[in-house]
């Protein structure tokens, strides 16, 4: 095997186990592994941002193929650092109108189109003799969960008497719905443990030096010396 | 003799009877009437629309019509496309022509280019029709013309304009009505209470308060919520002289909560108390974000964790961490994938809508009062259609569905 992709397995074998451990406790290996994370993606999103967005959508646009339409977004998005100085920061607020501005009129009509039009059309579908007993039950029930849904969440009348009744079924019906999501989700993750599951068996065979063993033994060892060494240090000297 | 004749006879009327089909199939190439070209309607100026009426004669299985395109009135002529007789209607493109009975009437073609010669028509193309049964093909000589051209307005999206004036029209009406008297009845919200308590636990607790913005920009409104229900919370912390940490995903959404939090300590008489390094950016990486939200739950333990705005996958992993620390965790979220992992980690949870009744239940701001409460109404509003058009097209006026229809 080559000895780079040994090395990477190695590093990702150890990554692995050290996340881990932190069903164990907070303990340096989770430490080390959560800071190489996190100084791993700024690192990663800082470069990313220099060459995907400001070299190849600006510098190049702007100065080799000389498109200046560009220096007015250029211009409004330097303006949303102003923020940082507290006498200019109302320069910024020019760049998050035009922000706000261009994303609520592409998104409020997309979103009553989408969100709210197709759930109407949806629920007002006669219900005609062709259809079946269950989708008849189904009909009249997305109506009655529709309607009790938006009566919980309507805040201009408390929740007493008949409309407290509506909402307690239309906060059951957002419950069972949750649950189902909740289920599906919970699905996937567990598939994405089994996964990285499978994956530190196989890094733990011949193949690979035995990676997931050798490291999981060393993990353990070194996490009982500091175990040791921390109760050493907390017993108060007689 | 005889017999010849009667063969003869025989032979003549087979010819004779065969013949109307014969006729038939030379019927059936007849030219198409109204063949036009035109701009497409309600579109951003890019194709050409190709109509012509439906003819019992020639829409039959087995025949096609093959469309062609050219730059010139005279040629060079290229095939756009080949399509089946009996298919494409106008019906089929109900965000151009509405959904009137008439349009079955007539067969549709969108023309988006021409293969070969150009990727995008922008200046005007003419068109011929040709017709063939496999056998026979025969080309018509009408030749029509368009050119594209943009729209401003699309109207097949008039009833989406209706409605946002509409919702517009009931926002902007409670907003000048919660300006005259911010006291607005909101409804009371559970969650909110427990804000207090568990602001007074952490201070009895003498540990820090966690508070999280979520990971979407200042431009979202559920980040507008989160910091604003922040202001509140930090002014409480400040009276009872409390910690609170916010770590940040978007830098500017940082700058935002610091300026914020200070405020809310100048509000609460205690601008010596406010820790400019306690809201600080962590990473724009989402997992790497929580792996360090997770980091710092473990290490500082916070006495309450407050997990407002927009969250993804990583709601569950902060969540539960916190959960298992021993934290009061009340959460606020539009997010609806991620509200089931909040439900059952957290003590409270503000679902979809509360987040902004909470932020303007306390607030008290005439903007986001007047918005709750044009929402409300314009939410009575679909109950009612909801209600009446379930009632109205079960009993066969269908024309309601229509009203909502989306192209």
């Amino acid at each position: 095997m080559d000895s780079s992709a040994l090395i990477g397995i190695w590093i990702a074998a150890g990554l692995t186990l050290f996340m881990y451990s932190s069903l164990y406790k907070d303990n340096p290996f989770f430490r080390f592994g959560e800071h190489l994370y996190l100084g791993l993606s700024v690192g990663y999103i800082l470069i990313r941002v220099i060459y995907s967005n400001f070299i190849a959508t600006l510098y190049v646009p702007l100065f080799e193929e000389r498109d200046y339409w560009l220096i007015i977004p250029s211009i409004l998005g330097i303006s949303l650092y102003t923020r940082f100085f507290s006498k200019l920061a109302w320069i910024s607020r020019i760049t998050f109108a035009f922000l706000i501005g261009f994303g609520s009129g592409l998104g409020i009509p997309r979103i009553i189109a989408g969100g709210v039009f197709q759930q109407i059309e949806k629920i007002i579908t006669p219900l005609g003799t062709q259809l079946t007993p269950f989708e008849y039950f189904s009909g009249i029930l997305i109506v009655i969960g529709v309607f009790s849904v938006l009566i919980y969440f309507f805040f201009s009348w408390e929740h007493k008497g008949l409309v407290g009744g509506v909402s307690k079924v239309g906060i059951y019906f957002v419950m069972i719905a949750f649950g189902a999501s909740f289920g599906y989700t919970v699905m996937g993750r567990m598939s994405l443990l089994i996964g990285r599951c499978y994956d530190l068996i196989d890094y733990s065979s011949s193949k690979y030096y035995y990676a997931t063993i050798v490291l999981l033994v060393v993990i353990i060892a070194v996490l009982a010396v500091y175990e040791l060494v921390l109760k050493k240090k907390e017993q108060p000297k007689t | 003799m005889r017999t010849k004749i009667g063969f003869l006879i025989i032979a003549l009327f087979i010819s004779i009877s065969s013949f109307p089909a014969f006729a038939q199939e030379v019927k059936a190439l007849v030219t198409p009437e109204n063949f036009t070209a035109f701009d497409t309607p309600n579109d951003a100026g890019k194709s050409i629309s190709l109509t012509w009426l439906v003819s019992k004669n020639n829409d039959q299985e087995g025949v096609y019509y093959i469309i062609y395109a050219s730059q010139g009135s005279s040629g060079p002529w290229t095939q756009v496309d080949k399509i089946l007789s009996t298919t494409a209607y106008k019906s089929e493109a109900p965000q151009y022509f509405g959904l009137k009975e008439s349009n079955n009437q007539y067969h549709f073609y969108e023309v988006t280019g021409i293969p070969g010669v150009v990727e995008s028509i922008t200046s005007t193309v003419y068109f011929k029709l040709a017709i063939t049964d496999g056998d026979n093909t025969v080309e018509f000589p009408s030749v029509v013309s368009a050119a594209p051209e943009g729209n401003f307005f699309d109207t097949s999206k008039t009833n989406v304009l209706i409605f946002v004036l509409i919702f517009s029209f009931l926002i902007m009406f409670f907003i000048s009505l919660a300006r005259k008297n911010p006291n607005l009845f909101v409804r009371h919200i559970p969650g909110l209470d427990a804000i207090e308590e568990t602001i007074g636990r952490a201070t009895e607790m003498g540990r820090p308060i966690l508070y999280l913005n979520g990971l979407l920009d200042m431009s979202s409104l559920s980040t507008i919520a989160a910091t604003s229900i922040l202001g509140k919370v930090a002014k409480k912390v400040a009276n009872y002289d409390s910690q609170i940490k916010v770590p940040c995903y978007d830098p500017i959404v940082m700058s935002v909560c610091q300026e914020v939090v200070r405020e809310a300590y100048l509000e609460a008489g205690r601008p010596d108390a406010f820790k400019q390094d306690n809201i600080f950016f962590i990473t724009n990486d989402q997992f790497a974000y929580a792996a360090a939200v997770d980091g710092l739950i473990v290490r500082h333990k916070p006495a309450a964790n407050l997990y407002m705005g927009y969250y993804y996958a990583e709601s569950l992993l902060i969540a539960e961490t916190g959960a298992a620390t021993g934290a009061m965790q009340i959460a606020g979220t539009d997010s609806i994938t991620q509200l089931p992992f909040f439900i059952t980690t957290c003590d409270y949870t503000l679902m979809g809508e509360e987040l902004y009744a909470a932020s303007a239940y306390l607030s008290r701001e005439p903007l986001q009062l007047g918005s709750l409460k044009g929402q409300d109404y314009s939410k009575a509003f679909i109950i009612i259609v909801l209600v009446v058009g379930a009632v109205l097209s079960t009993a066969g006026y269908t024309f309601v569905v229509n009203l909502f229809k989306t192209f």
